[in-house]
């Protein structure tokens, strides 16, 4: 029996309203840390570091000199801020700058905050912050990081109540943390079942962040980047079997335009499908991370495109509009195929182009292969790979640099480089003897998940390779990287090399801890970021609804919605049966035995009520002695009775059959 | 503003029976439950749902999965909160109330015997004007205290149970109108002449000296030669003085509402109220006659209490 009593008294229109308390103003404190935290990575860093000091700088303010910060101070910080974000940004809306103002405006308010009211609606302020860090972003770690700082938001308000037990911070989160994970199957259904919008309502600003992944022109410094940065870039699973691992080649830019340097794609690729004999299809499903452009990659060859994609004649899948959020998409291809068996003069002509007045060793050693060859196009081809193979070239990421005639150089005198050096020299050579060449630019290889039988692509699977056109074989992939360092294509990038760029971790158990950690990983992107409106539709399908509608997706949320409403409902009104355990067993007891026509009367006592019971039931006189003995010992001869005898009269009580003599 | 509140508020209670119901005064205990538990939005918490339906629509603007999934967090937590904040009340037993004496214009302290069998945090107690806020686990006493104007009973007002655990986002709140009344005594004049007294009064006086020897003490100037204890003294620096216990020393006042006559009803018991205190004060006895009783010479607390109530109850 414990009371912790009043603390507050106050007038009931709370004019004064008291003083934020030390605990509750940490917490606040904490959650602003917490949301600054969160917005770092994309604010300027002198403005991260400004914000945590003037943070720092009001705690330390407020332990040791209570009271707000001067209202001089105020306005000056203000306009100093709008300022600050206007030079930075250029204006202060959009979502970068107005992120930037609000963290700054939230450490302003927190430099007023002295009232309970102040710290409640800070609290508030920080939640939408915290989930505006998530247009930044949604991976999984930074939800989890972010729901995290839910956590000191939530014990804010929860500290500003009157009475407050004492605990550490620490514990004092905890029923937040409870609070959230209660809550977690109500806003599941709740984000299961919320209507996606097909198109948005205001015009969403195209994020400029920093592409990663394959870019639409080919330059060494962007792939060296590329090959060290092993984030994921794709997951493929596969409806059969996945493809032979010499097979794994995913298509994303064909490049035909080369000046020398580097090499470009199309500016107008043609519209019209080209003619494929496939054999061996596949279907497969790939989770794209976002990359902020169009491309689509697909398994070499593909077939058709996915919905909301056009594929062009060259192989190129092009999404309608770029993924900036992880897409997926469904896709077949032909592992076998005959792809534009013939070639029309158009394509011949682009696919043969090159820059004037460069690589003339190349061109000569072209020149002489036709000449001892002949016609023969596949001998050619055979003849550049056996030279990549026999004469001394080295597969590495860190090149010495090449000169102004970068594949004389290149093939004459360095001979070292990765897959865009051997992709581009190849091309370049095959088109200065003649043959229609192009570099495809995509993936290669990538880690076969056991557990969640899917193919992790990352960015550093990305790889160069060419297409030939041979005289009724079509276009025909090469790739010349293999001829240098056939482990590459077998084992994939890892196995690419002795390699100083890549970090130690690459290999061994940790290497294999990371693969798992990447299920988890997709298993959110697929669940939960790529859970679009298309996706919220079709999530029916196995309960044969095949389009979910938005009315039926607002009742499945009622219904859902009622449904947790029911079980909280309950959970709030049931109470815990209270009172004495025994008392309840006499009072089942006396149930059994007014259904057997001896009830209790108002003023009767246990043992009188029992005897009277002895005598109506004369074959039960016995029991019902026995049961009269325990009640009476259970309730008077001892101040707490045994947890033994309680048990044992109540399962007297519940084996006693009251008979009755007819 | 206020006012108009208030109005608004009379209006509901006429015309809304289900809302006052509670008005009607009620036996102790009372027990909260469902039907009788009250609970709206705070205004905060409708601010809170407004800033949720702006989270919801940006991160479905944004198609941004991870933030609608915060925001459905959120707003599922805010629901819980309601459930919880019911859950705070529901059940909460008001056992009985007790009150201490007051006299009537000073404040009068009244105490809640609450009892709940989980932890209720926060709960908050309303009672003219002032809140007391408190935790119960088991039992809890609170003590809050009702203005008084005048002698006689006064019966408790309407007052109200509310609590905005946890997250002070919902309010609940229960009315109650306990059947109880405190006895307010009447308010004691401020100076006055003092009783009449009895003309024997300093003859029996001198004879009420103690007989039994309590102590030695310092002997202090006036102090009798026939006290001081010489064979003590000798053995001791100073004279020392026996010190009797001094019995009852005062006389008995016989206070009689009659003796009175000339005044208005209120004078009189002002009057009375003033004597019964100085009475009391002094330690003396005395006896009351009041036209609707009369008590015996008597002394002591309950003898005090008992003729004040008495005081306050005339008509």
């Amino acid at each position: 029996m414990s009371a912790i009593l009043a603390t507050t008294t106050h007038a009931r229109h709370r004019r004064v309203q008291e003083r934020l308390g030390d605990r509750s103003f940490d917490l606040l404190c904490l959650t602003t840390a917490f949301v600054l935290a969160v917005h770092a990575a994309h604010l300027p860093l002198w403005l991260s570091i400004a914000l945590f000091a003037a943070l720092g700088l009001r705690w330390w303010q407020r332990s040791h000199r209570p009271g707000r910060v001067p209202g001089w101070l105020k306005v000056p910080a203000l306009l100093l801020l709008i300022a600050a974000v206007m030079l930075d940004y250029g204006n202060v809306f959009g979502r970068d700058p107005g992120s930037a103002l609000a963290a700054g405006l939230l450490v302003l308010k927190l430099s007023e905050s002295e009232t309970p009211r102040d710290a409640r609606v800070a609290a508030a302020f920080s939640c939408f912050l915290l989930m505006a860090a998530l247009l930044f972003g949604q991976g999984m770690t930074a939800t989890l990081v972010v729901a995290l700082g839910l956590l000191p938001a939530l014990s804010t308000w929860r500290s500003l109540e009157p009475t407050q037990i004492p605990v550490s911070l620490p514990r004092q989160l905890l029923p937040a943390l409870l609070l959230l994970m209660v809550s977690l199957p109500l806003a599941l259904a709740a984000f299961v079942f919320v209507p996606r919008l097909s198109s948005p309502l205001w015009g969403t600003s195209n994020p400029q962040a920093a592409a990663t992944g394959l870019s639409d022109q080919m330059s060494p410094s962007d792939f060296t980047e590329l090959l060290t940065d092993d984030s994921p870039a794709m997951r493929v699973s596969f409806d059969a079997a996945p493809p032979a691992k010499n097979l794994r080649y995913f298509r994303a830019y064909v490049m035909w335009n080369y000046d020398g340097k580097d090499w470009h794609r199309l500016d107008a690729p043609i519209d019209a499908p080209a003619a494929v004999e496939a054999a061996n299809t596949i279907a497969y499903h790939i989770n794209l991370e976002p990359t902020h452009q169009r491309v689509l990659p697909t398994l070499d060859l593909p077939l058709q495109a996915p919905a909301q994609s056009q594929m062009y004649a060259d192989g190129e899948v092009f999404a309608d509009k770029p993924v900036n959020d992880a897409l997926d998409y469904t896709a077949r291809s032909a592992l076998r195929y005959r792809f534009q068996p013939l070639l029309d003069p158009l394509t011949r002509r682009l696919a043969l182009q090159l820059p004037p007045d460069f690589d003339p060793r190349t061109h000569a050693l072209a020149l002489q292969w036709r000449q001892r060859f002949g016609r023969n196009d596949a001998a050619i081809v055979q003849a550049a790979l056996q030279m990549f193979h026999n004469d001394g070239f080295r597969y590495t990421l860190v090149p010495a640099p090449l000169g102004h005639d970068a594949v004389d150089d290149f093939l004459f005198h360095t001979r070292e480089g990765f897959c865009e050096h051997y992709a581009s020299s190849f091309t370049v050579l095959m088109r200065a003897a003649g043959i229609p060449a192009r570099v495809v630019t995509g993936y290669q290889g990538g880690f076969w998940n056991t557990i969640g039988q899917y193919l992790l692509v990352r960015n550093s699977d990305a790889h160069a390779w060419s297409e030939v056109w041979l005289d009724g074989r079509g276009w025909v992939r090469v790739d010349p990287t293999a001829a240098v360092r056939p482990q590459r294509i077998n084992l994939g990038a890892a196995a690419g090399g002795s390699n100083p760029l890549l970090p130690w971790y690459e290999s061994g158990v940790l290497e294999s801890l990371r693969n798992h950690w990447d299920i988890v990983n997709r298993w959110w992107n697929e669940g939960v970021i790529g859970f679009d409106a298309l996706r919220q539709r079709g999530m029916l399908t196995p309960f044969g609804i095949r389009d979910v509608d938005t009315g039926t997706l607002e009742k499945l949320l009622a219904i859902s919605i009622a449904v947790f409403g029911a079980a909280g409902l309950a959970w709030a009104l049931w109470r815990r049966p209270e009172g004495d355990p025994a008392l309840a067993a006499m009072r089942a007891l006396e149930r059994k035995l007014a259904r057997a026509g001896v009830a209790r009367g108002r003023s009767e006592g246990p043992q009188h009520y029992l005897r009277r019971a002895g005598r109506v039931l004369p074959t039960q006189r016995a029991e019902l002695d026995h049961l009269m003995r325990c009640y009476i010992e259970l309730r008077y001869a001892t101040a707490e009775p045994s947890p033994e005898s309680l048990r044992m009269f109540r399962r007297a009580v519940r084996n006693f059959q009251p008979h009755r003599v007819v | 503003m206020r006012a108009q509140f208030q109005r608004l508020q009379l209006w509901a209670e006429r015309r809304l029976p289900a809302l006052t119901r509670h008005r009607q005064q009620e036996q102790l205990p009372i027990e909260l439950h469902r039907r009788r538990i009250y609970i709206v939005p705070t205004g905060f918490g409708m601010a809170f749902t407004l800033l949720l339906l702006v989270m919801m629509v940006g991160s479905l603007n944004y198609s941004n999965n991870a933030a609608l999934l915060l925001t459905c967090m959120l707003g599922a937590a805010t629901a819980i909160s309601m459930l919880v904040a019911f859950r705070t009340l529901n059940g909460l037993r008001l056992r009985g109330l007790r009150a201490g004496h007051a006299i009537a214009g000073e404040p009068i302290d009244i105490i809640f015997d609450t009892e709940a069998t989980r932890l209720r945090q926060a709960v908050r107690l309303d009672l003219a004007e002032q809140t007391r806020a408190f935790d119960v686990q088991g039992r809890a006493d609170v003590t809050l205290s009702l203005p008084t104007e005048q002698r006689g009973w006064l019966s408790l007002p309407r007052f109200r149970i509310w609590t905005t655990w946890p997250l002070g986002l919902f309010r609940a709140w229960s009315w109650m109108h306990a059947n109880y009344a405190v006895l307010v005594w009447p308010r004691p004049e401020l100076s006055g002449p003092a009783p009449a007294r009895p003309t024997e009064d300093s003859r029996r006086q001198r004879l009420h000296r103690g007989e039994d020897l309590a102590s030695l003490r310092d002997y202090r100037s006036g102090d009798s030669m026939r006290h001081v204890a010489w064979k003590a003294s000798a053995r001791h620096e100073s004279l020392l003085v026996k010190d009797y216990e001094q019995p009852e020393a005062r006389q008995e006042w016989q206070l009689d509402w009659r003796q009175l006559s000339g005044m208005s009803n209120e004078a009189r018991i002002a009057r009375l109220a003033r004597w019964l205190g100085e009475a009391q004060a002094q330690g003396r006895p005395w006896s009351l006659w009041l036209p609707s009783e009369a008590i015996e010479l008597g002394s002591g607390h309950a003898h005090y209490a008992r003729c004040m109530s008495a005081l306050a109850l005339l008509p």
